[in-house]
């Protein structure tokens, strides 16, 4: 299904260690989405929620949790999840409900509150679940999976020490202009180097943390949109929610082991490339034609991955982009002028909302002392556990 | 916990996965329902023993302890432990494993020929958890 939706309103909660529950963070940016797009919460035909399972699962489920903290209204529910690419299936879901012609107005909230430290499965002995073997086996936490894919671009692309510093030093000086980001202080390389190791070789400055926040949207039709007023709106013009092709050959969490490649010739594209892939495919556009891209900076290290696999630069060339400041606010094309996880942290089922909102306001020229000049087309790139994996493209 | 994922001892000991007999697609952590080509039509899955050596395709370890169900004591000071993603040639896989102990980062390199020996996960008074781990290969002649 094609066609665009439109961008009514964008709303966050700062992110931070707030010592709440995720419903007053999701209810918190809903209303300021609501807000923003000047429609009363009564005249919504649909809640979308990015489902939180460490708040909630179970006994919470996010899309009715939101609809009953904002009053029963009688509108259509969805819940959605899927780990950290749960806030763009929620718009996957939004977009199909509108294009569809199921629904012309839809709020979609994400919101969580993290605990302190790493991310771990639930409780029990569950050993058919890879997640929960990857740490009883291996001790293996998100981290280690990061200083894996750190240290293989080191031995086969050169990259350094310093390079992943710098994505880190970026990433903060943009984080310093966002009112909503959790970390405002500018960081300097000597600081992300004198950071405690987590997971050779990345040190504490290179990982995100966790966070509590909360980030919503309002979408609607573009006929809703011309009725309502809003004639130029930021449409949302593809959605790609794609999975791996066996054999996936790269080691993703929460995987020990990658599909073999014996029997079957592994795709030229790597899962994360095609992600995007699909989506450019979606929206008809193509890497030269991006003013901006939101990806996850889980680690330093990944976000010069994901330069490689949204096709802004060839393999192996992304510290090369970084060093010649294409990539920073005012280059070529800024990567993560939100200030990305590294300024926000993981509230894992708003943060790729986040990145749409961060879109938004981008391509609406109202992202203040962080915009990108003339920002016309953004995309988002994403990754959850277990195969999902989304990108976002918005245009103006 | 994991039965089924290695056996033997000494120069014996290997990871077992299970191959499909209508594609040859490899698994593991072993695979003994469905063979997870999509262009297969679906053979049986039998039990075959991995290549005992192979190289570094990349590394790491765990400054920190890891979090529960990960089992630990915490009397004792956390020793961080290196973990190595090994690429076996013949099965064109790659397995992540633990190091064997008082192997660091710093005595690895991405390319490195390992070899998989039996290791202990964890022990209480009742039980000893056996588990695979990589260790450098020693040069033969």
């Amino acid at each position: 299904m094609r066609g665009d939706v439109a961008v009514l309103g964008a709303g966050m909660h700062p992110w931070g260690k707030w010592g709440h529950g995720f419903v007053p963070y999701g209810v918190a940016a809903a209303r300021a989405a609501l807000a923003d797009a000047g429609v009363d919460w009564r005249d919504v035909d649909s809640v979308v929620g990015a489902d939180t399972v460490r708040g909630g699962y179970p006994g919470h489920v996010a899309g009715a949790t939101f609809a009953r903290a904002l009053g029963w209204q009688g509108a259509r529910v969805t819940s959605v999840y899927a780990a950290c690419a749960s806030g763009a299936q929620a718009v996957g879901a939004a977009r199909a409900q509108i294009l569809s012609g199921l629904a012309d107005l839809v709020l979609v909230v994400g919101a969580d509150a993290a605990p302190k430290g790493f991310f771990r499965p639930a409780g029990g002995d569950r050993p058919d679940d890879p997640d929960w073997l990857r740490f009883r086996v291996l001790g293996a936490t998100n981290p280690t999976y990061f200083g894996l894919y750190a240290r293989r671009r080191m031995a086969v692309h050169g990259d350094t020490l310093e390079d992943f510093a710098q994505v880190k030093v970026k990433n903060a000086a943009c984080g310093a202009l966002n009112p909503n980001a959790r970390y405002r202080a500018r960081v300097t390389a000597e600081e992300v180097a004198g950071s405690a190791v987590v997971a050779d070789p990345l040190r504490l400055l290179d990982i995100c943390a966790t966070s509590d926040g909360g980030a919503a949207l309002v979408l609607s039709s573009m006929e809703f949109a011309r009725r309502h007023g809003a004639a130029d709106p930021v449409r949302i013009r593809a959605v790609s929610t794609v999975t791996p092709r066996y054999p996936s050959t790269v080691l993703d969490l929460p995987d020990i082991a990658t599909d073999s490649a014996v029997a079957v010739e592994p795709a030229p594209d790597t899962f994360r490339a095609s992600i995007a892939r699909a989506a450019y495919e979606e929206a008809g556009i193509a890497p030269e034609d991006l003013s901006l891209a939101e990806v996850y900076d889980l680690s330093t290290a990944l976000e010069l991955q994901w330069y490689e696999d949204l096709g802004l630069c060839a393999e192996g060339e992304a510290a090369k982009l970084l060093r010649e400041g294409a990539t920073a606010l005012g280059g070529r094309i800024p990567v993560n002028a939100s200030g990305g996880l590294a300024s926000f942290g993981e509230a894992v089922p708003a943060q790729a909302i986040a990145q749409v909102c961060e879109l938004t306001w981008q391509l609406r020229g109202r992202a203040g002392d962080r915009q990108v000049e003339g920002a016309r087309v953004g995309i988002t790139a994403n990754q959850g556990l277990f195969g999902h994996g989304s990108s976002v493209v918005a245009v103006r | 916990m994991i039965a089924g994922w290695f056996a033997g001892d000494g120069d014996g000991f290997r990871l077992l996965g299970t191959r499909c007999s209508a594609c040859a697609s490899v698994f593991f952590p072993r695979e003994d329902v469905f063979c997870r080509n999509p262009g297969c039509p679906g053979g049986d899955l039998v039990e075959v023993p991995l290549s005992r050596r192979g190289r570094v395709w990349s590394y790491t370890d765990s400054r920190y302890r890891p979090p529960s169900p990960h089992v630990t004591d915490p009397e004792l000071s956390w020793e961080p432990r290196a973990l190595i993603a090994v690429e076996l040639e013949s099965e064109r896989i790659v397995v992540l494993g633990q190091a064997v102990p008082g192997v660091s980062t710093a005595d690895l390199a991405v390319g490195m020929e390992v070899e998989v020996v039996q290791g202990v996960l964890n022990e209480d008074e009742e039980t000893t958890w056996t588990t695979w781990h990589w260790r450098p290969a020693e040069v033969t002649v």
